[in-house]
């Protein structure tokens, strides 16, 4: 039997598979746990979270298109104080990994919710969502300005000090995605997540009117992979030594094995579990038989194995 | 507090049969042992189009009735209308043909603890769970009356045996091509009188049930109506089936209808401000 190591690490941050949620496609945790016991994969990156409860956006909130989906959710959400009295603590008793997803409106926000955050035991890593396209001012979209996400990083990462490894979350939809990826990591981000959404719209041919309630919403699924895989890559090309969760689309071991190649050390499933509450586990018995077939004895040795150039055979 | 149903399971299930009724399909499902734990008002989750499509997400049916005395074992029943690209998919799966499933998934109708008048309203294909229910209130002494509508003949679900366990069972069509010519709504609230009607069961499109709940709010009569709410996962996690629902303390919530319903009590649902920003 071939020994394979499967873990992965993000700054100080170790997990002993590289399968995580996608946030926003996990809700608290338990719904999933019905089907698989959250500590058999990577970690569970939660829902991003706000400083206050949030209804999110009106229905509908979500169309299905070839081969992916809109949503419009709007970052529903509990707020951070009962998000940490009751899903933390569930996620810790599952003996899950835990990063947990942050979302503001402004830089101070993101600074408040890191404080809060400082003193939470069982928490792996914080994943700032500085790209959620459902937000009503896309001047909020803080990804798509290199300054503000900076600034972000920056307050997060003076908020909290240097413990808990921070992975800043980065929209596809910008011209030059590697500057913004070195500008957070100049900031202090340990790690990167590629790719959030892409902003997309359905119209409605018989009401003739933009289908979903917030009228724009984010493209998911393996109709994005693409995207996805070149943002990795491009990313890791010029930040090789940083950590990358890697995901949009990924729906199966080999799309998990196209992201590491490309540079992930990590991948997220979104996606793939409304369509499959076990997906993540296929795709990580899946990714684990993949890695062995070709060869590899670590994960660690297939990130960003598609840089490399084609030896003499 | 959020319940989830803890039964829910994923299985893969082969189809037993399946037969054009009017404008529906009856698709019966060879579900096993979980066939014991689904009840009147759960649904199902099942993934369509093949292994390589293009449809990424699951598609939620009601579960119609199921069945644990047959030769197969237990059986689930499922009228469907094919009228999306994901339905029309199931439609045309024959005997044999195994499907991905997740069931039972969310709440059921509740069941009165005494024997009461009860009555049942079901809107299209909506009546379709209504019947399994039927029987049920009916073995449990409840004397259950019945009404059916749609916009045509063609779209009402009445089974012959489904008269079995109701007292009554009445027609309505907006064309007036079946039965008599109204809206099902529009005899209720004599029904509730004359009848003494403690609880009312509903299924259908939601005007029909918002319509429902107008009437019942008029009256000390509950509504147990079951939602249809666009969901992509049936599970709980994609928070996009949701529904405006009043708490306990008065304040609205964004319910999900695949958890805290199908089945939610119709009084409680904020139906003017469905699809607007709460």
């Amino acid at each position: 039997m071939t020994a394979l190591d499967f873990s992965t690490t993000i700054g100080n941050a170790w997990f002993p598979a590289p399968t995580f949620t996608a946030s926003g496609c996990a809700s608290s945790g338990r719904e999933l746990a019905q089907f698989f016991p959250l500590r058999e994969m990577g970690g569970v990156v939660t829902k991003s979270v706000m400083s206050k409860m949030r209804p999110g956006r009106p229905t509908p909130r979500m169309a299905e298109t070839p081969s992916g989906m809109l949503n419009s959710i709007g970052l529903q959400g509990p707020g951070i104080d009962a998000f940490l009295a009751k899903d933390v603590p569930y996620l810790v008793e599952q003996k899950a990994r835990v990063i947990v997803s942050i979302a503001g409106e402004t830089v101070e926000e993101y600074s408040t919710l890191a404080r809060k955050l400082r003193s939470v035991s069982g928490i792996s890593a914080i994943e700032v969502n500085i790209s959620c396209p459902n937000v009503e001012n896309r001047g909020l979209v803080f990804a798509c300005d290199p300054e503000a996400s900076r600034r972000v990083i920056d307050g997060v990462r003076r908020t909290i000090g240097g413990e808990l490894p921070i992975i800043a979350k980065l929209s596809p939809d910008v011209t030059d995605l590697v500057s913004i990826a070195k500008g957070v990591v100049d900031a202090g981000a340990d790690g990167l997540a590629l790719i959030n959404t892409v902003l997309g719209m359905v119209i409605n041919v018989d009401t003739m009117r933009p289908h979903l309630g917030g009228k724009t919403g984010g493209l998911s699924g393996p109709a994005i992979r693409p995207i996805a895989v070149r943002a990795v890559y491009q990313v890791h090309a010029a930040l090789p030594q940083i950590p990358i969760l890697g995901m949009g689309g990924v729906a199966s071991g080999k799309d998990a094995l196209e992201m590491i190649l490309a540079g992930a050390s990590g991948v997220s499933i979104g996606t793939a579990s409304f369509g499959n509450p076990t997906a993540i586990m296929a795709i990580q018995d899946e990714l684990k038989q993949l890695l062995i077939d070709r060869g590899f004895t670590s994960l660690k040795q297939a990130v960003g194995f598609a840089h490399r150039p084609i030896e003499a055979e | 507090m959020t319940q989830l149903n803890k039964h829910a399971k994923q299985l893969l299930a082969p189809i037993v049969s399946n037969k054009r009724v009017g404008q529906y399909h009856q698709i019966i499902i060879n579900i096993g042992e979980i066939a014991t734990n689904c009840k009147p008002g759960n649904f199902v989750a099942i993934s369509v189009g093949g292994g390589s499509s293009s449809m990424v997400l699951r598609r939620a049916f009601a579960i119609s009735r199921v069945s644990t005395s047959t030769t197969v074992g237990g059986t689930m029943e499922l009228i469907v209308a094919p009228h999306g690209q994901g339905s029309k998919w199931l439609c045309a799966q024959g005997e044999g043909v195994v499907l991905d499933l997740v069931a039972p998934l969310g709440t059921a109708f509740g069941i009165p603890t005494e024997p009461v008048p009860v009555l049942l309203v079901g809107g299209g294909y909506g009546s379709a769970p209504l019947f399994g229910l039927a029987e049920l209130l009916n073995s449990r002494g409840c004397r259950v009356d019945m009404l059916l509508g749609a916009s045509t003949g063609s779209k009402i679900y009445a089974p012959m045996e489904g008269k079995r366990a109701v007292n009554s069972m009445r027609i309505y069509t907006e064309d007036g091509t079946m039965g008599v010519a109204g809206r099902v709504t529009d005899p209720i609230a004599e029904i509730i009188k004359d009848l003494n009607v403690a609880v009312i069961y509903s299924c259908g499109p939601m005007p029909m049930l918002a319509a429902i709940t107008k009437i019942t709010n008029e009256f000390d009569v509950i509504h147990q109506c079951a939602v249809e709410e666009s969901m992509a996962c049936g599970v709980g996690i994609c928070m996009t089936c949701v529904l405006p629902v009043e708490n306990e303390d008065g304040t609205i919530s964004n319910l999900r209808s695949c958890i805290d319903g199908p089945v939610m009590d119709g009084a409680k649902v904020q139906w003017s401000k469905v699809g607007q920003q709460i």
